[in-house]
């Protein structure tokens, strides 16, 4: 295991693994191994991340998404070493550049990384502000740390990066304070502030459940932008699977602390084969029928507090086989892009098909789209126009 | 849906802020809500949705118009009996789960307070029981109730809120944003739930919400607003299928559709508000372009929109 000294300056020259050449597009960038973490509260041991793995690569844009509580956002914080104190890292690895993210063990290894390297926007862009100073400072003072720009660079960087984030009068709005912003253009400012860094990675927690939808699809816009200019991968956390659809190259489903299914895009909305995943979609309200009770899984996810036997999906599963409930599935390869952690794949297993309402997906919601004069072919369009004007108050 | 509507906003407006700072944020709107109906809010982040469910909760006061609930007038000053009773059985879920939860209390008493606020239970047993099934109606563990709000999720955290709010068996639920955070099959859950109570209780929501697939699978019936105005008003379906005003159109165009295929060929609808070219004289009006088929427009645009079909 490669480590950073401690005692190496945070300003100072980083260690020579991080200073390495870019990345060919496809290339592994970042994995996380097994990952394990865990929190102490009041003498008790939850467990939020168990044996996780996951790969990004270089150029893409990798969704993860799942049950609420599953450790999506626990496993993206700690790949910037930003956990709540009573967590941390328990086991596994995260590889960077040939360096152990999981080994660093205090913040001045993970200056070097947090920010200049990996970079996150959560979903609240308020709290990532600090309203007593100018939003074009904020973004500033992130390029000059990150970059060791002087104060004339990086002002003219943040400019830079206000115009490329679609923000209007930058010059006007660099010397405005985050109330003076609405909700939109505060979370493409904090996007910016991101960006102003030149991160190799931009990890995005739910950046865009806030903002209505017009404005929603500026940002991810944006978002898809950015990374076709500056060869960023971006990790991308939503419950919002039209955002999914919209952005994501590989798709990674997260249950009970885990990733139990992982593909490309179109593997896992045309041919999921996770149980969770197959439950997941057929939720969604664009297959309900009105008046009609929607579909939702029974019951309630595993405590964490306790160790997990078996499948940890297998108590609401009506599918659920003896084995589920004895031994944790392995993931079984379905594709060299897609796997699956169910037992349902093993050879051994009797034979079983995704619902009719999930393979029915792709025509339902053509169908519903259709109606409403809304989706793909056919709707109203006025050519070129990708982007709304800048929202206003 | 009965006919007298249990909540009438008429003309209501709401002001931050005074003298040449001063901000309409809310400019004169109007809206009906009726026993066990959901209407929803949706528009534009800024338009005014969260504040006109907080001048209806008192929390801001109205600059103009008026608020009634049941036939009686509750913007302003009301006596403290009507008060109370305001306080139980109108009820909200704010947006940011973060903010509105009290990070010193744990979940067992955040849920409770109502219940003690109103003294809506016998004793001790039930009381734990009420906040069990508060908690199970929402997905979460009632091993959760010992923790504090910032050892959740954002979901998680959000539930409690909607499990606090529910407790207290209000009449109008204003439902802010309240299932955003929420995963596809939790989400289900939960609107199943709120589609339960207003069955079996009667409840009637005001919701809130961007996500216009969940919108269109709750709703009676939506308004959609615009920089403090409506601009459209239909029974949910109507909505999805004959928008009428151009705003409505492009909010339409830009909802994500769960369908990589379909997103790829996805083209967006843009609204320019100078496209209307109204001039003096030439004020757009509200008005009934269909029957229960509402919209913001002037005599041109109504002739035009609802040509041809
Ligand atoms: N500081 C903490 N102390 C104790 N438990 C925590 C803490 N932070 C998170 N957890 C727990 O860890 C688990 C994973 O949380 P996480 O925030 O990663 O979920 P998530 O998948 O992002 O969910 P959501 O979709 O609701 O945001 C949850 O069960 C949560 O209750
Ligand atoms: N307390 C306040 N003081 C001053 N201005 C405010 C206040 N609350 C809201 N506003 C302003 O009023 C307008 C309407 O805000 P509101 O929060 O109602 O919008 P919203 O429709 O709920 O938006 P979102 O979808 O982003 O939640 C915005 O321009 C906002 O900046
Ligand atoms: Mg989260
Ligand atoms: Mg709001």
């Amino acid at each position: 295991m490669t480590r950073i000294k401690n005692d190496t300056a945070a300003a100072g020259p980083a260690a020579p693994a991080l200073e390495a050449a870019p990345r060919a597009p496809g290339e592994l960038l970042l994995s996380a191994q097994d990952l394990v973490i865990g929190f102490t509260l009041r003498g008790r041991k939850l467990t939020a991340v168990r044996r996780a793995s996951l790969e990004l690569r270089a150029g893409e844009t990798l969704a993860v998404v799942g049950e609420s509580g599953s450790g999506k956002s626990v496993l993206a914080k700690s790949l910037l070493g930003m956990l709540d104190r009573n967590g941390r890292a328990e086991s596994g690895r995260i590889m960077y550049r040939g360096v152990d993210l999981a080994a660093f063990t205090g913040e001045k290894e993970w200056l070097k990384v947090r920010g200049s390297r990996i970079a996150m926007v959560f979903q609240d862009p308020m709290t990532a502000l600090n309203p007593l100073k100018t939003v074009g400072e904020q973004i500033r003072e992130a390029a000059a740390l990150h970059r060791g720009l002087d104060k004339a660079a990086s002002r003219a960087l943040a400019l830079d990066m206000l115009k490329r984030v679609g923000i209007g009068e930058p010059e006007r709005r660099y010397g405005q304070y985050p109330h003076e912003f609405s909700g939109g253009m505060l979370q493409r400012a904090v996007i910016a502030a991101a960006i102003a860094c030149g991160p190799e990675i931009l990890i995005c927690d739910e950046p865009t459940t806030a903002l209505d939808v017009t404005i929603q699809a500026q940002i991810l816009d944006l978002i898809k932008g950015l990374q076709r200019d500056l060869g960023m991968s971006v990790l991308f956390i939503t419950h919002d699977l039209g955002v999914v659809a919209k952005m994501a190259d590989r798709i990674a489903v997260m249950y009970a602390g885990q990733v139990v299914e992982e593909g490309l895009s179109r593997e896992l909305f045309y041919d999921p084969r996770h149980p969770y995943t197959w439950a997941l979609l057929a939720s969604l309200p664009q297959l309900g029928v009105k008046g009609e009770e929607l579909f939702a899984i029974k019951g309630t996810p595993p405590s964490l507090f306790k160790e997990i036997k078996g499948d940890a999906f297998a108590p609401r599963n009506p599918m659920a086989l003896k084995v589920d409930f004895e031994h944790e599935p392995p993931f079984f390869d379905l594709s060299p892009t897609h796997r699956a952690k169910t037992w349902l794949l093993d050879p051994r297993a009797p034979a079983m098909e995704a619902p009719d309402t999930v393979k029915r997906l792709k025509s339902r919601i053509a169908d519903a789209g259709r109606a409403a004069g809304v989706a793909g072919a056919g709707s109203p369009e006025r050519p070129g126009s990708g982007v709304k004007k800048e929202a206003k108050r | 849906m009965s006919a007298e509507p249990i909540l009438s906003v008429e003309g209501l407006k709401v002001r931050f802020g005074s003298g040449r700072k001063a901000f309409e944020a809310v400019r004169g709107v109007s809206f009906e809500l009726y026993r066990d109906e959901t209407l929803s809010l949706v528009g534009e982040s800024g338009s005014g949705k969260t504040t006109i469910g907080r001048a209806i909760m008192r929390v801001y006061p109205a600059a103009a118009g008026s608020v009634r609930y049941r036939g009686r007038e509750i913007a302003g000053k009301v006596g403290a009996e009507e008060e109370r009773l305001l306080r139980q059985k109108i009820q909200m879920i704010f947006q940011d789960p973060m903010a509105s939860l009290n990070e010193r209390a744990k979940i067992d008493y955040i849920v409770s307070e109502g219940l003690y606020n109103f003294k809506l239970f016998k004793d001790e047993a039930e009381r734990l029981a009420k906040v069990e099934k508060a908690l199970l109606e929402v997905g979460l563990l009632p091993e959760f109730a010992s923790r504090f709000p910032h050892e959740f999720s954002g979901g998680q955290r959000q539930r409690i809120g909607i499990a606090r709010a529910l407790a207290m068996e209000p009449e109008i639920l204003i439902a802010d944003e309240p299932i955003s955070a929420l995963d596809v099959s939790i989400r289900a859950q939960v609107i199943n739930l709120l589609n339960k109570l207003k069955r079996d209780r009667g409840l009637s929501y005001l919701f809130i919400a961007h996500d216009l697939s969940v919108v269109r699978f709750i709703s009676d019936r939506i308004a959609v607003i615009h920089l403090g105005r409506l601009v459209e008003l239909a029974p949910a379906e109507e909505l999805f299928e004959r928008p009428l005003h151009p705003y409505t159109k492009a909010l339409l165009s830009a909802v994500p559709v769960p369908d990589p295929d379909e997103e790829r060929d996805k083209k967006l609808v843009v609204y320019d508000p100078a496209s209307h070219g109204y001039e003096a004289g030439d004020a757009p009006a509200w008005r009934e372009a269909l029957p229960g088929h509402f919209v913001l427009a002037n005599e041109a645009e109504l002739r035009d929109w609802t040509a041809g079909g």
